[in-house]
């Protein structure tokens, strides 16, 4: 009886979770099989479904592409530079707000307005910004030559300018839902905690580096690792900024690749895309375990 | 550390922005706690016992009134240069260091000359875990500690810098009931060994009485009495004061005064007489030197001036009987309708009913020698008059009486041999006014 009812309450558990299942197996599961498929055949065609022969020419081919190592250069610059900036700029202000008590709600909503506006409407607000036109050189560009600069193209200029730019404006869109989930986890710490340290006499700073920091490090590890992930699939930023060409313009990142390899003006190629693919899958995954253990190790010594 | 509050009065502005009133936590609290003592402050929840608590470690800082540790005025103090330890209800224990960093932590803060060596500071934490017995414990983490453990922990925490007071926010709150016991003792024997003033905030009567060395009972910001707890315990000023201390409470029933006798309902239960001038003058006459109000600790409707054994006017009044208070006596004056007999070892208790009573049911405990006729209806009870409280219908304050046996009339001599005056001499004032205070106050003037 009682077996029958546990098996029973087993299919119905299975039952609820059967949509869910069929969606994810459908749009997910099969597809990341197929695409770890294609990318040991060989010049496939999806028109006439043929491929020459099964191997690893795909990666190697992928890995030689001098557009795939700019694009993975990029991407990492991008990760490398973003990541530990936003997530300390956040860290930064959500402190500042909490310790406001005025006003605070509406700084709140000021500091998330980016995250509920558009991607591609912020990249023209930085292109206003930052474009070099005929007509005008852009406002930042303005108050460079103000305080004696010569002014840059930011856009179609030097590398490290279009990079600098496209830093800026990650860190400047990645930002509010970090400030949003660290002003939470700010309110979260009893205020006991801080009471007891008053008592004892403990440095501001001192409070911050012994007690506030460890009391949020979960979710610092959270924002660090989603913003990683979110980072290296980094992709309608690039194009928001510096449009749709990007071999071209040198900004191209991993998945702007896979994207040209499928659709682009070079596109037709979904072996090759299928390898980028699975080469960005690989770094992910690995730069993901790599932050849980060291967060797991942080946590237990 | 003996510490003097004076006039201590918190108020916190209204939420309610439609009322301008603010609310007052705290009012005009003047009390001395004597060095070395363990004090338990007392009271229902909101009556202000936290706020006091937060106002002695500096938390807060009082609206009026002023806090003197010893002779130091610290009432503009930072909480970090009164020399407090202070235990959080919850411990408060930092989650991520072991138990040797959390009672560390306050001695790392010391700076400039303070400083101490990492040496000397594993040596004071070492002593302080020994103090409270949890030195094998030194390299967990709070969460691998019972609560008892942490409530420890937390304790050797507070003690590590050697404060000059202790501080504890309800502290056996958050243990179950055997652990309490043993809690409750630890605290006690902590704090004879250290030496340390200490206070403690609790709203559980039986901690208070149990470990006190004086207790303050509290309600609405106010404080009703202080003293000794058995003191306090004997002779409650007030109706809230008697019915909150004691398990099982005090029975409380409606009666009446009429010509020198004591109604509870139909029942001619004593024999009554005013408390005289002798009655509340230890009280009285202590703080007619020092603050001039002289409340008696029984209350105004005590006749005075006479020669103190004079009828009490005929008047309704609250009658609060301790359940020890109950003898059973077969032609006893007090009947109540038998409800049930609890035994429970030690003594038995008697339930009935009684059409006076403001509680549903009159529980008495009585010794395991006498012997309940369960099967009778009523039961009759005599009542012992040191255990008896009439408490003014209004104020609610306590009327002093003395008693009479027999039916011999309230006259001057008979107080002697054959009457027992039943009312407090030894309780302290009622707001804890110590000669002393008025010394300072002059001398800081």
């Amino acid at each position: 009886m009682n077996m029958a009812k546990g098996r029973f309450g087993n299919l119905k558990g299975w039952l609820y979770l059967l949509p869910a299942i069929l969606f994810l197996g459908a749009f997910l599961v099969y597809p990341l099989i197929d695409v770890f498929i294609y990318s040991f055949e060989e010049g496939y065609n999806f028109t006439s479904q043929t491929y020459y022969g099964v191997g690893l020419y795909n990666y190697s081919y992928v890995l030689h592409d001098p557009y795939f190592l700019q694009a993975v250069k990029n991407t990492f610059i991008l990760v490398v530079i973003t990541v530990p900036l936003s997530t300390g700029l956040a860290l930064l202000i959500s402190v500042a707000l909490h310790s406001v008590t005025r006003f605070r709600n509406l700084l709140q909503t000021i500091y998330f307005l980016p995250y509920v506006t558009n991607t591609l409407a912020v990249g023209l607000v930085f292109m206003i910004l930052f474009k070099k036109t005929a007509y005008s050189d852009g406002m930042i560009n303005l108050l460079i030559s103000f305080f004696g600069g010569s002014s840059i193209d930011f856009i179609d200029g030097p590398y490290w300018a279009k990079m600098l730019v496209l830093c800026i404006y990650t860190i400047w869109v990645v930002m509010p839902f970090k400030i949003l989930i660290l002003t939470g986890a700010l309110a979260s710490v009893n205020e006991d905690y801080y009471k007891a340290a008053r008592v004892d006499g403990t440095s501001r700073f001192r409070i911050f580096r012994k007690i506030t920091l460890p009391m949020i490090s979960p979710m610092i590890f959270y924002l660090v690792i989603t913003g990683f992930i979110g980072a290296f699939k980094a992709y309608s930023d690039v194009v928001a900024l510096f449009g749709t060409d990007l071999n071209a313009a040198e900004m191209n990142t991993i998945v702007g690749y896979v994207y040209d390899m499928l659709y682009g003006d070079s596109g037709g190629y979904p072996s090759y895309a299928s390898a980028a693919a699975i080469i960005l899958f690989v770094i992910i995954l690995t730069i993901t375990c790599i932050n849980l253990m060291v967060s797991r190790r942080r946590a237990q010594g | 550390m003996e510490i003097v509050l004076q006039n201590l009065t918190m108020k916190f502005p209204s939420r309610d922005r439609k009322k301008k009133e603010d609310v007052i936590a705290v009012n005009d609290f003047t009390f001395t706690v004597p060095d070395g003592e363990l004090i338990g402050l007392l009271g229902p929840s909101g009556c202000g016992k936290s706020t006091t608590l937060n106002l002695i470690s500096g938390l807060l800082k009082p609206t009026e009134g002023r806090i003197f540790f010893g002779k130091d005025d610290v009432t503009n103090l930072a909480p970090e240069h009164r020399g407090i330890g202070l235990v959080f209800q919850n411990y408060a224990l930092y989650p991520h260091l072991t138990v040797r960093q959390n009672i560390q932590f306050p001695l790392e803060n010391r700076k400039g000359k303070d400083r101490l060596s990492k040496e000397q500071m594993r040596a004071m934490a070492d002593e302080a875990a020994r103090l409270v017995q949890i030195d094998q414990l030194m390299d967990r983490r709070p969460a691998e500690l019972s609560g008892g453990q942490q409530q420890r922990v937390a304790i050797a925490r507070a003690l590590v810098k050697q404060p000059r007071v202790l501080l504890l926010d309800e502290p056996l709150s958050n243990l179950d009931a055997r652990l309490r016991l043993q809690t409750r003792d630890e605290i006690r024997r902590i704090q004879r060994e250290t030496g340390i003033t200490t206070i403690f905030v609790t709203h559980d009567q039986d901690e208070a009485m149990s470990i006190s060395d004086r207790i303050v009972v509290m309600k609405e910001g106010v404080v009703q009495q202080t003293g000794k707890p058995q003191e306090v315990y004997d002779s409650p000023a007030n109706l809230f004061v008697a019915k909150f201390l004691g398990t099982p409470p005090i029975n409380v029933f409606e009666g009446r005064l009429r010509g020198g006798w004591l109604y509870i309902g139909e029942d001619k239960v004593l024999r009554i007489c005013g408390a005289g001038e002798d009655g509340g003058s230890g009280a009285s006459g202590a703080s007619d030197g020092t603050h001039g109000s002289s409340v008696p600790i029984c209350g105004e409707t005590a006749v005075r001036g006479g020669t103190g054994q004079e009828t009490l006017p005929d008047q309704d009044v609250w009658v609060g009987v301790r359940p020890e208070g109950f003898l059973l006596r077969e032609n006893g004056p007090f009947a109540c309708d038998l409800n049930g007999v609890e035994v429970m070892g030690r003594d038995i208790s008697v339930l009935s009913r009684n059409r006076a009573s403001v509680n549903p049911t009159v529980r008495s405990i009585i010794s395991t020698e006498s012997r309940v006729d369960t099967s009778s209806p009523t039961v009759r009870f005599a009542l012992r008059p040191e255990k008896v409280f009439l408490f003014d219908k209004k104020t609610e304050k306590r009327i002093c009486f003395t008693l009479q046996q027999g039916d011999a009339s309230c006259t001057a001599g008979s107080l002697n041999e054959s009457g027992k005056k039943v009312c407090p001499a030894k309780a302290e004032h009622l707001d804890g006014t110590a000669p002393d205070l008025a010394d300072r106050q002059g001398a800081r003037r």
